[in-house]
């Protein structure tokens, strides 16, 4: 033990003297988010609009007001016919149409339901489903306010082809993407790197040719890791209920143990490559091409898996942060429990367990 | 025994690194291994301290085999790399104490071994160990690699990159080391330090030319040697190549070792054929043979056996 500790102690010296590590492991996650946050921030921020009104009457008036008013859009434009509606988006500026029926008071007063249809330019789908979102959160709003008092309640319905879906409700959806991004690089980059160094600087040549067997040496690598991961974690969870107003709906303690999960697969993922390469160069190549683009392109993180061809779909089924984004999505912005996210969880233990199984058949405990 | 290797034979793809090599090194023995570049040296070290496994025979270190019982054999050698391998970013005493505890040892428990070594670096305790001169990074690595008092001490290249002072205090402190019972295997390119073995074995191409003392290495050498030097020394190899007595002639220093055919040469008619060649300050003496003359005849008659 007293071996273990003391090859610990040596790794943080390690990490704590390496500006470009330390750079990579607190920096990072810190801009990281803040970039994501605001540049999404932005984003929703005054998206050009414009309406398409059959009734002019009290209540639309009313609606188009509050959504005049949000800070998240801007009516750039009225117009008076279902044929300009096409032309209206061709010109490219306009990125949702907001078509109200005929007699929309009428309706909502003798039927109860009015319907107002929301008509967004698909050619970005992030920004496409955001908005569609954004507009009916305004209008369930503007229907509570309604709705005060009365008995039988007024309805407005949205008609969009988009789904309604709690998850794609706000700017949070890129926290769980960029802390997936961070603990993958954070632990198989950095874990990979620093065990191939020892290959490089000829100091596992010493390595090998002591007590130290081969699992000492890896955990004791690893251990580090672990904790600088969750440490990460924390900031980043923290950033986004602090700087962003981010609210976490499910359980601290399984956000914490599901991060642990996925920060133990990412570490396995790097040991598994420093088996495979000889220099600190080759390993950061494979964990940047191997691993970082990945995660990034068909985790879901920025692209919606559903969107994409079927045989990238289904490549996107063995890498572990899709399953990991899945659980955050859903502890985070749903606040659902274990019962719900089982399946997901399963998927990365075992996933975990493959890996872990493969490095230590592929670990040599000899230089060839 | 110490150390007992049986036709070792090991081979990188199609290129013999080493070649049916059988020695063995007793208890307390300081042991050089001498060759260039590229002998087989480090390939050697390699298989003996468990990191490499032979292709043919049989190794033992201290009483273990290198196979069988490679877990006791890392627990009972100190192994000093070619290459300096200590943590450039961790100080001295870091580094020190690194070693020390994965070994389940302390550095006070064994000060008493590298006192001598690590009084010489202990002022730059405190300094990162990518700081230190090449001496004192070679000091510290042995200071290091004696810290849990090993049985069997393995020093690749050593001194290679190291100052002819700090060579000079390093192979003192090995003859020190070696009171105290520990085995030493080194290895190094230079000549002039395998004087200071007990024996030696001169390896090229992979294959052991000759085991001895160093002063029976000396004596083996065939025939009488002559230095010879005069006042255009790139002239003269090219005269002496192509003279009909010459067995061989290599530049030695500032001179040149001359080996003549026969034993009826006399140094007169060399000189005659010099200044013949319009050379001019000559010098022809007869001189003592070095482990570097052997060394070179060993090896070219090798070479000869080889073709």
């Amino acid at each position: 033990m007293k071996r273990f500790i003391g090859f610990i102690t040596k790794e943080f010296y390690h990490i704590l003297r390496d500006r470009r590590s330390l750079f990579i492991l607190f920096g990072m996650p810190i801009v990281q988010v803040m970039l994501f946050g605001f540049a999404i921030t932005n984003e929703i921020n005054n998206v050009d609009i414009a309406i398409l009104d059959h009734s002019k009457d009290v209540n639309t008036k009313e609606i188009i007001n509050k959504i005049a008013a949000s800070k998240y859009f801007s009516i750039k434009g009225f117009i008076s016919h279902e044929d300009e509606i096409e032309s209206t988006f061709k010109k490219g500026k306009i990125k949702a149409v907001l078509n109200f029926e005929k007699d929309f008071s009428k309706n909502l007063v003798t039927q109860k339901k009015a319907t107002v249809q929301i008509l967004t330019d698909a050619t970005d789908p992030n920004t496409a489903n955001t908005i569609s979102n954004y507009v009916g959160s305004i209008l369930q709003k503007y229907q509570q306010e309604l709705n005060r008092g009365l008995n039988i309640p007024y309805q407005i319905a949205p008609k969009t082809r988009m789904v309604f879906n709690p998850e794609l409700k706000s700017v949070y959806m890129f926290v769980p993407g960029v802390m997936t991004i961070i603990l993958m690089l954070v632990s198989a980059m950095m874990t990979s790197i620093s065990i191939t160094k020892e290959k490089e600087l000829g100091t596992m040549e010493i390595l090998l040719v002591s007590p130290l067997n081969p699992f000492q040496v890896i955990v004791g690598k690893v251990v580090p890791y672990i904790l600088l991961s969750i440490i990460n974690a924390t900031v980043i969870i923290l950033l986004s209920i602090f700087v962003f107003k981010m609210p976490v709906q499910g359980s601290l303690f399984l956000l914490g143990m599901e991060s642990t999960l996925f920060i133990v697969n990412a570490l396995s993922l790097g040991i598994l490559i420093s088996t495979i390469s000889s220099t600190q160069q080759a390993a950061m190549m494979i964990s940047l091409m191997g691993l970082m683009l990945p995660v990034i392109l068909l985790s879901g993180f920025i692209f919606p898996i559903s969107s994409m061809p079927l045989p990238l779909q289904m490549i996107s089924n063995i890498i572990p942060a899709k399953w990991f984004i899945m659980i955050l999505k859903g502890i985070m912005l749903k606040g659902v429990g274990l019962a719900y996210v089982w399946k997901e969880t399963l998927i990365l233990i075992g996933m975990t367990i493959f890996f872990i199984g493969l490095s230590v058949k592929k670990y040599k405990i000899r230089l060839e | 025994m110490s150390i007992i290797l049986n036709n070792i034979s090991k081979s990188y793809d199609k290129v013999k690194a080493l070649d049916d090599i059988s020695f063995e090194v007793k208890p307390g023995e300081l042991f050089g291994l001498i060759g260039p570049d590229g002998a087989g040296k480090t390939t050697l070290f390699r298989i003996l301290t468990t990191l490499l496994i032979q292709d043919e025979g049989s190794a033992s270190v201290a009483g273990y085999d290198v196979l069988k019982h490679y877990k006791d054999i890392r627990n009972h050698v100190g192994y000093m790399p070619g290459r300096f391998s200590l943590y450039q970013d961790l100080t001295v005493e870091e580094n020190l104490n690194f070693f020390a505890t994965i070994f389940g040892t302390t550095i006070a428990e064994n000060y008493e071994l590298i006192k001598d070594i690590y009084v010489q670096i202990e002022p730059f305790k405190n300094r990162r160990a990518g700081k230190l001169s090449g001496g004192m990074k070679q000091k510290l690595a042995l200071c290091c690699a004696l810290i849990h008092k090993p049985k069997v001490l393995f020093l690749d290249e050593p001194t290679t990159g190291v100052d002819p002072v700090s060579r000079k205090e390093f192979w003192e402190m090995l003859k020190r080391l070696q009171q105290k019972d520990i085995t030493i295997l080194v290895s190094t390119p230079y000549m002039d330090e395998a004087e200071l073995c007990d024996r030696i074995a001169l390896i090229s191409d992979g294959k052991i030319l000759e085991i001895n003392t160093p002063e029976a290495i000396r004596t083996l050498f065939p025939k009488k040697i002559y230095k010879v030097r005069t006042s255009q020394i790139y002239q003269l190899i090219m005269d002496l190549r192509s003279y009909p007595e010459t067995h061989s002639a290599y530049p030695f220093g500032e001179y040149l070792h001359f080996t003549p055919k026969t034993a009826s040469f006399v140094a007169e008619d060399l000189e005659k054929y010099l200044i013949q060649r319009e050379h001019r300050d000559i010098e022809v003496m007869e001189t003592v043979a070095t482990i570097e003359d052997t060394f070179m005849d060993l090896s070219r008659a090798n070479e000869l056996v080889n073709r």
